[in-house]
C-alpha cells in the first residue's frame, strides 16, 4: 500500500492588487496527482512560484486543498486543527527552510527537540530527555550543546536541531522544504548527507522540495518537475537528469553548470515564469518552449505515462 | 592561564544589575513595603487634625513632611496614598494586560468574525473619550475601589489587544509558532508556552507605559471628585487638593508628585531591564 496518495490537488489563493480591483484567483497548485511509497524519497523541483512549497504543505495537511484528496496510509487526511489531525502529526513532520525562524529562540534546543514527545505524551520527562540526547547524537550535535539557545548555534547546527525535532516521534513521512538553501555550500553537503543517512537508516519516506537539482539528484529516488502548479514530468532521478524528455525539464537539466564548460545558450530558459494569475492558455510552458507547435496553445496537456517509469506532459516529445 | 576565567564562570542566570536599575528596584521594593505596611508605618491617622499646626513646613518636629491646610500629617497621608494608588495602578495595569492580551490572542487564533469584532471593540475603545465614560460610570454607580480598578483596567486594553494580535499573527505566519502547530501542539500550548514568552517583552514595555497613565488618570478622576473619595486619599487626590495651596504650602502637592514621578520612572527602568533579561538573544 502506498504511504501517501494525492489526487487532483488544487490550491487557489485570492490576491488583490489594490482595494478597487476585484480579487484575482491564483492557482498555486492546479490538479496534482502523486503517490509516495513507504521509505521512498521523492524530489519536487521547479522555479520559484511553481507551487512546490504549497504542494508540500498540502501533502502534510497544513494547507487544506480546495479540491482533491490526500490519503495517508490509506485513510483520508483529517481536517486541519482537529484532534485526529494533531495526532497524525507524530507520523508526518516537516523540515523548514529557515531553521532560525522555525525554532523558538527562548527555549534551549534540547527542550525543543523533546517537545514533539511532550506534545504527543510519549514517555516520562526523563525518558524524553534521554531521547532528545540520543537524537542530538544522531544528527551530529554534541550533548553538551543541549542547553544552548538557537541563536548560539551555526546555521547548519540549527538545521540539525530542526531535523532532530522532526525525527523525535519517529515519523513515517518527512517533508523537507528547501532544507539546505539557506545554508553555506560546505554545510549543505553535511546536511544532505545527514538526511540521506537518516533516510537509509530509518526508512522514512521523504518529499524533498528544492530548486537545487544536484542536491535532489543526490538524495531522491524519484523526481517530479513542477511548472506553474502542475507536474510536467515525473521519473526516476537518474532518468530525469540523464535523459530529460519534457522541454522544461531539459532546460532545467541543462542549466546545471558543468565545470569548465560554457552553458549552451540555446537550451537555457529565457525570461521569467509567467504570472500564475494569468496562466497561458493550453500548455503553460508554451511561451518559453523551444519545441513550441501551433497546437500547444490549445488544450492543456495531460500527464501521461510515456514509459513504465516515466510520466510526461508534453505531446510533442511523446509523439 | 586562559583557562582560569572559564573555570570561575558565573551561572548563566546570575543577573548583573546596573546601579540605576538597582536604585529603581529598591525604590519599588520600598513602595511595596509601604503599601503593605502603611498602617504600621504612618505616625498619625490620616484624618487626625492638628489645627494648631496647620500648614507647617517640612522639617517641623513631629511632622517631617509638614502638614496640610487642616493640620493633617502629610507623611502619614502620603504613605496611605501610596498604598491606594499602587493598588489601583497595579490592579488596573494587570487587568488591562491580561484582558487585552487574551482578546488579542483570540483574534489571532480564530481570525474572521471574532477578529473583526475584537478590532471593532478596540477601535471603539480607542475612540471613546475615556474620562467621560469613567465620569458617567462613576456617577451612576458611585465610586468604589473595585469599580475604580475595573474601570481603569479597561483603559488601555486595546493596545495590548492590538500588539498581542499582531505579534501572534506574525509568529504564526512564518516561524516558530507554525512549526509548533505542525508538531501537533494544541493552541493553548502554542500561545502560552511559545508565543506569550516571545511577545512578553513588548507587552512588559507597554505595561510600563500604562502604569503611569493609570496613576495620572486616577489623579484626574480624583481631582474631579469621582475617584478616591475623601477621607480616603490617593496620590492624585493629594495633588489635586494640594493645588489650592501651591504657592503657600507647595509641599502638600510636591511630596505626592515626587512619588508619582519616581515610581513611574522606576517602573520604566525596571521594565526595560527586565525585558532585556528575559531575552536570551540579548545576553
Amino acid at each position: 500500500m502506498m504511504l501517501l496518495e494525492a489526487h487532483g490537488l488544487v490550491r487557489t489563493y485570492l490576491t488583490r492588487k489594490s482595494m478597487f480591483t476585484p480579487p484575482e484567483a491564483v492557482r498555486a497548485v492546479d490538479g496534482v496527482d502523486l503517490v509516495l511509497a513507504p521509505g521512498e524519497a521523492l524530489g519536487l523541483v521547479g522555479e520559484s512560484g511553481s507551487g512546490k512549497s504549497t504542494l508540500g504543505r498540502m501533502l502534510l495537511g497544513i494547507d487544506p486543498p480546495d479540491a482533491g484528496e490526500i490519503r495517508f496510509n490509506g485513510a483520508p487526511m483529517p481536517a486541519l486543527g482537529t484532534a485526529s489531525w494533531r495526532k497524525l502529526r507524530a507520523q508526518m513532520q516537516m523540515v523548514f527552510q529557515d531553521p532560525l525562524a522555525a525554532l523558538d529562540r527562548r527555549l534551549p534546543i534540547a527542550e525543543q527537540i523533546a517537545e514533539p514527545l511532550a506534545i504527543h505524551g510519549i514517555g516520562t520527562a526523563s525518558e524524553r530527555n534521554d531521547r532528545a540526547r540520543s537524537l542530538m547524537a544522531q544528527v551530529g550535535l554534541r550533548v553538551d550543546q543541549a542547553g544552548r539557545f538557537p541563536h548560539e548555534l551555526s546555521g547548519g547546527q540549527r538545521q540539525r536541531v530542526v531535523i532532530a525535532r522532526a525525527l523525535a516521534t519517529s515519523p513515517r513521512l518527512l517533508v523537507c522544504d528547501e532544507p539546505v538553501s539557506a545554508l553555506d555550500v560546505s554545510i549543505q553537503a553535511q546536511v544532505v548527507n545527514l538526511l540521506r543517512d537518516l533516510q537509509d537508516r530509518h526508512g522514512i519516506a521523504m518529499v524533498f522540495i528544492s530548486h537545487d537539482l544536484k542536491v535532489v539528484r543526490n538524495i531522491c529516488d524519484r523526481v517530479a518537475v513542477m511548472y506553474l502548479g502542475r507536474i510536467v514530468e515525473e521519473a526516476s532521478s537518474d532518468d530525469i537528469f540523464s535523459s530529460p524528455r519534457h522541454p522544461y525539464t531539459r532546460a532545467l537539466a541543462a542549466s546545471v553548470p558543468i565545470p569548465g564548460a560554457r552553458l549552451d545558450p540555446s537550451t537555457l530558459l529565457q525570461g521569467e515564469p509567467p504570472n500564475p494569475a494569468r496562466r497561458p492558455e493550453g500548455c503553460a510552458f508554451h511561451p518559453r518552449c523551444t519545441l513550441m507547435r501551433p497546437g500547444c496553445a490549445g488544450a492543456v496537456p495531460r500527464l501521461l505515462p510515456t514509459t513504465p517509469t516515466r510520466r510526461s506532459a508534453c505531446p510533442v516529445v511523446a509523439a | 592561564m586562559t583557562a582560569i576565567p572559564r573555570l570561575i564562570r558565573l551561572p548563566r542566570a546570575m543577573p548583573r544589575m546596573p546601579i540605576l536599575v538597582s536604585v529603581a528596584a529598591i525604590w519599588l521594593l520600598a513602595m511595596i513595603i509601604i503599601a503593605f505596611g502603611s498602617d504600621i508605618l504612618r505616625p498619625y491617622d490620616i484624618t487626625q487634625m492638628d489645627l494648631s499646626a496647620r500648614l507647617s513646613a517640612p522639617g517641623t518636629a513631629g511632622h517631617w513632611l509638614g502638614t496640610d491646610e487642616l493640620g493633617r500629617d502629610v507623611l502619614s497621608r502620603l504613605l496611605q496614598s501610596i498604598r491606594v494608588s499602587l493598588l489601583i495602578a497595579f490592579g488596573a495595569t494587570i487587568l488591562s494586560a491580561v484582558f487585552g492580551t487574551t482578546l488579542g490572542f483570540l483574534a489571532a487564533q480564530f481570525r474572521g468574525g471574532v477578529e473583526h469584532t475584537i478590532l471593532v471593540l478596540a477601535d471603539f475603545q480607542a475612540a471613546l473619550p475615556f474620562l467621560i465614560l469613567a465620569l458617567a460610570v462613576l456617577a451612576f454607580f458611585g465610586s468604589s475601589m473595585t469599580l475604580l480598578v475595573c474601570l481603569m483596567g479597561f483603559y488601555g486594553w486595546e493596545r495590548y489587544a492590538r500588539i498581542a494580535r499582531g505579534l501572534a499573527i506574525s509568529a504564526g505566519a512564518q516561524g516558530y509558532a507554525s512549526a509548533v502547530v505542525q508538531l501537533g501542539a494544541r493552541p493553548s500550548r502554542v500561545y502560552l508556552r511559545h508565543i506569550l514568552p516571545n511577545v512578553a517583552s513588548t507587552l512588559i514595555v507597554s505595561m510600563t507605559l500604562t502604569f503611569p497613565e493609570v496613576i495620572l488618570m486616577e489623579s484626574g478622576l480624583s481631582f474631579l471628585g469621582l475617584g478616591v473619595q475623601p477621607p480616603e486619599s490617593s496620590l492624585g487626590n493629594m495633588v489635586g487638593f494640594g493645588r489650592d495651596y501651591l504657592t503657600r504650602a507647595p509641599w502638600i502637592m510636591l511630596a505626592p508628585a515626587f512619588v508619582i514621578m519616581l515610581t513611574t520612572l522606576a517602573i520604566s527602568l525596571c521594565g526595560d531591564w527586565l525585558r532585556d533579561r528575559l531575552d536570551p538573544t540579548l545576553r
